[in-house]
């Protein structure tokens, strides 16, 4: 871990936090964080502190998602919307280069590289791991994507630790928060009693450390450190979820033919919400689209879901046509063979694909039920 | 815009986006079945994709429409590909329907192919069915090139009438040969068909190998190379040294776009080419 520079944690008065705002314009950073837009927190632009959630929280539980008044001013008083920060390093949308007609042969033209250099403002622990996670994919080669690569390299990240934990976080079965352990370049901590309203910024990187720099910050006092650790625990033990990950692997191995999936296919949807949520996910199509006279065509890529039944069409029909089986590609795959192809669990336990289902599927409770032996139908003897 | 003239990796220009298609020629269209063409391409300047191995795959590109997955069926060190394509889509019409002088896209090659080297010192039994033989093609020359290190070697190859068998003419020059067994069978025929009738499997028993010291090589419909795969392991192969070609929808063949998973494996990364040990927990599932 890379020192803070300025010798430990500093500490920055609420009132002196639009400086901060310009000490990342400075570094050359672009701002995106949390912002209150259609009843939820979402993840864009920021102008400046005005832009945050001041005074917002948000409500959650399977199925449900609703914003309430805090009752006081906190910036970063919620725990996660449904727009993660995969957005900005790998688009729903991404134009991937256009070919052109060259006589009877064609050529390649790579896409420009965007510059912008994002600082991504308010990313919480679980969201930390999860850009670990899409690090792996996107990056663990034999192909390394070259978009991410370049728009990764290119970000400052700025956590903040949850100060609370939604009803539908389970970050401490997954080993992933709340407290912040690495990948980020800035932790703040919002301290909102007792004393006045301030954060606790700490440097992690040298990126970190510049931004610090430019801000007139005094050194924290040790109660404050006490007090982040004190507001960390705090979140962690009022977990709204919690999953039994011991041996989830093997389970999900061998419970293809169990029951439960029959289950829950009779609930889902297939509607692609949780894995447009899942700051993980990572699945995407291409499409070629033509201009008007057809010299030109354009490469896209976009995100694509396993819900979809085109995802795994072979020979005009799709391998996966059952609802049963699309879900069980999905919840497999997070937990289970993930771990087989990227060493790490898929699931970063942020509970989105449990806030934002339409019906409520609960992957902590399918997982524990699961873990249920299934019952054998046999008939009993009459008495 | 010229096409970049200079070898791959050699010019200072930027490198070329990794999915971004070569352009290749085609050289010759030759009708196989009703549904199915053979296209020979050979690179339309000096860049080109590095040779592929037996097994290996390709994604062709036909100009505004999109990419397929192919097999290579046969491979020269000049650069020269084979590919055989059946009409099942949008892309492959387009790939079928190109002339000699056309150009098509290329990237490759992908994926993990036949094991060849570790099938030496043993007998190697191949298993094709349909449109399992292009894949396995380069496999055979392979083998039949360095014939003194394997043992005996089984061919069988099945396809559902007398009108869907391809390479025809191959089929009979290997026929002829005295050191590589080659059965050819279909699902059904007329009279005008005196070979043998039944599924692959029923060719089996009449096939001559040592089991424990064998390697097979299977390639077709996902029902007949696990009808195939139990019948070798039946017999006594053991199910690590059987190896299967496995097929899934793919979008960018080197395991970024999630398309191609079976079970654990991206079968574009992992496979094709895959240990029936490891696949059949899943080939054993439906829908998997």
């Amino acid at each position: 871990m890379v020192g803070s520079g300025a010798g430990g944690p500093r500490s920055l008065p609420r009132e002196e936090f639009p400086a901060f705002f310009e000490a990342l314009r400075a570094e050359g950073y672009s701002i995106v964080g949390p912002t209150v837009r259609d009843g939820a927190i979402v993840y864009d632009r920021l102008e400046g502190v005005d832009d945050l959630p001041i005074g917002w929280t948000d409500r959650q539980e399977a199925g449900r998602y609703r914003l309430e008044r805090r009752g006081d001013r906190a910036l970063f008083g919620y725990s996660v919307g449904p727009f993660t920060w995969k957005k900005f390093l790998f688009p729903a949308r991404e134009r991937l280069f256009t070919i052109s007609r060259d006589g009877p042969s064609f050529s390649v033209a790579p896409e420009p590289t965007d510059p912008t250099r994002f600082a991504l403002l308010g990313m919480r622990a679980c969201e930390l791991a999860g850009l670990d996670v899409t690090d792996r994919v996107f990056q663990g080669g034999p192909v390394v994507d070259p978009g991410y690569s370049a728009r990764r390299s290119r970000i400052l990240r700025v956590a903040v630790q949850c100060g609370q934990a939604g009803g539908t976080c389970f970050c401490v079965s997954m080993g992933t928060g709340p407290g912040v352990r690495d990948g980020a370049d800035l932790v703040l901590t919002e301290i909102l009693e007792p004393g006045p309203h301030r954060f606790l910024f700490e440097a992690r990187t040298g990126a970190g450390t510049s931004v610090l720099a430019r801000l007139k910050t005094a050194v924290a006092p040790v109660a404050d450190e006490r007090t982040a650790g004190e507001i960390v625990a705090r979140t962690a033990s009022s977990m709204g979820r919690a999953l039994e990950t011991e041996g989830v692997r093997d389970l999900l191995r061998e419970t293809l033919s169990h029951p439960r999936w029959d289950d829950v296919a009779r609930r889902c949807l297939s509607c692609t919400n949780c894995t447009m949520v899942c700051p993980t996910c990572f699945c995407s199509t291409q499409e070629e689209v033509p201009d008007l006279t057809g010299a030109t065509v354009e490469r896209w890529r976009r995100w694509d879901s396993c819900f979809n039944l085109g995802f795994t069409e072979l020979h005009g029909t799709a391998v996966r046509k059952s609802g049963l089986s699309r879900y069980r590609q999905w919840l497999t795959h997070k937990l289970g063979t993930w771990h087989d192809q990227f060493g790490t669990s898929g699931c970063i336990g942020c509970g989105r694909c449990i806030t934002w289902c339409p019906v409520g599927i609960d992957l902590t409770a399918e997982i524990a039920a699961l873990r249920v032996p299934p019952v054998s139908v046999t008939k009993e003897a009459p008495r | 815009m010229l096409a970049d003239p200079s070898p791959s990796g050699a010019s200072g220009d930027p490198e070329p986006p990794p999915l971004a298609p070569i352009p290749y020629v085609v050289r010759s269209v030759t009708t196989e079945t009703p549904d199915t063409v053979t296209l020979t391409i050979r690179p339309s300047a000096t860049r080109r994709i590095a040779t592929p191995r037996p097994g290996q795959f390709n994604m062709l590109y036909a100009f505004g429409v999109g990419e397929s997955a192919i097999s290579v069926s046969r491979a020269s060190l000049e650069g020269e590909l084979v590919h055989t394509v059946r009409r099942v889509g949008k892309v492959t019409n387009a790939l079928s329907a190109v002339t000699p002088g056309d150009t098509v896209g290329v990237r490759g090659p992908y994926g993990r192919g036949w094991p060849i080297a570790e099938a030496r010192g043993g007998d190697v039994v191949v298993i094709a069915g349909g449109l399992g033989l292009p894949p396995l093609r380069p496999a055979i020359y392979a083998i039949l090139s360095q014939r003194e290190s394997f043992g005996r070697v089984e061919v069988i190859y099945g396809a559902r009438s007398p009108k869907d068998l391809v390479y025809y003419d191959e089929i009979q020059t290997w026929r002829r040969r005295t050191d590589v067994r080659f059965q050819t069978t279909v699902d059904a025929a007329g009279r005008d068909w005196y070979g043998d009738v039944g599924v692959v499997t029923t060719r089996l028993p009449d096939a001559r190998f040592d089991p424990p010291k064998t390697t097979a090589f299977v390639c077709g419909p996902e029902i007949m190379m696990t009808l195939s795969a139990k019948a070798l392991a039946d017999r006594g192969v053991p199910r690590d040294r059987i190896w299967v070609s496995m097929e899934r929808n793919m979008k960018c063949a080197v395991g970024l776009c999630g398309h191609c998973q079976f079970g654990p494996s991206f079968v574009c990364r992992d496979g094709p080419v895959l240990r029936f040990s490891a696949l059949e927990p899943f080939l054993s599932v439906k829908e998997v």
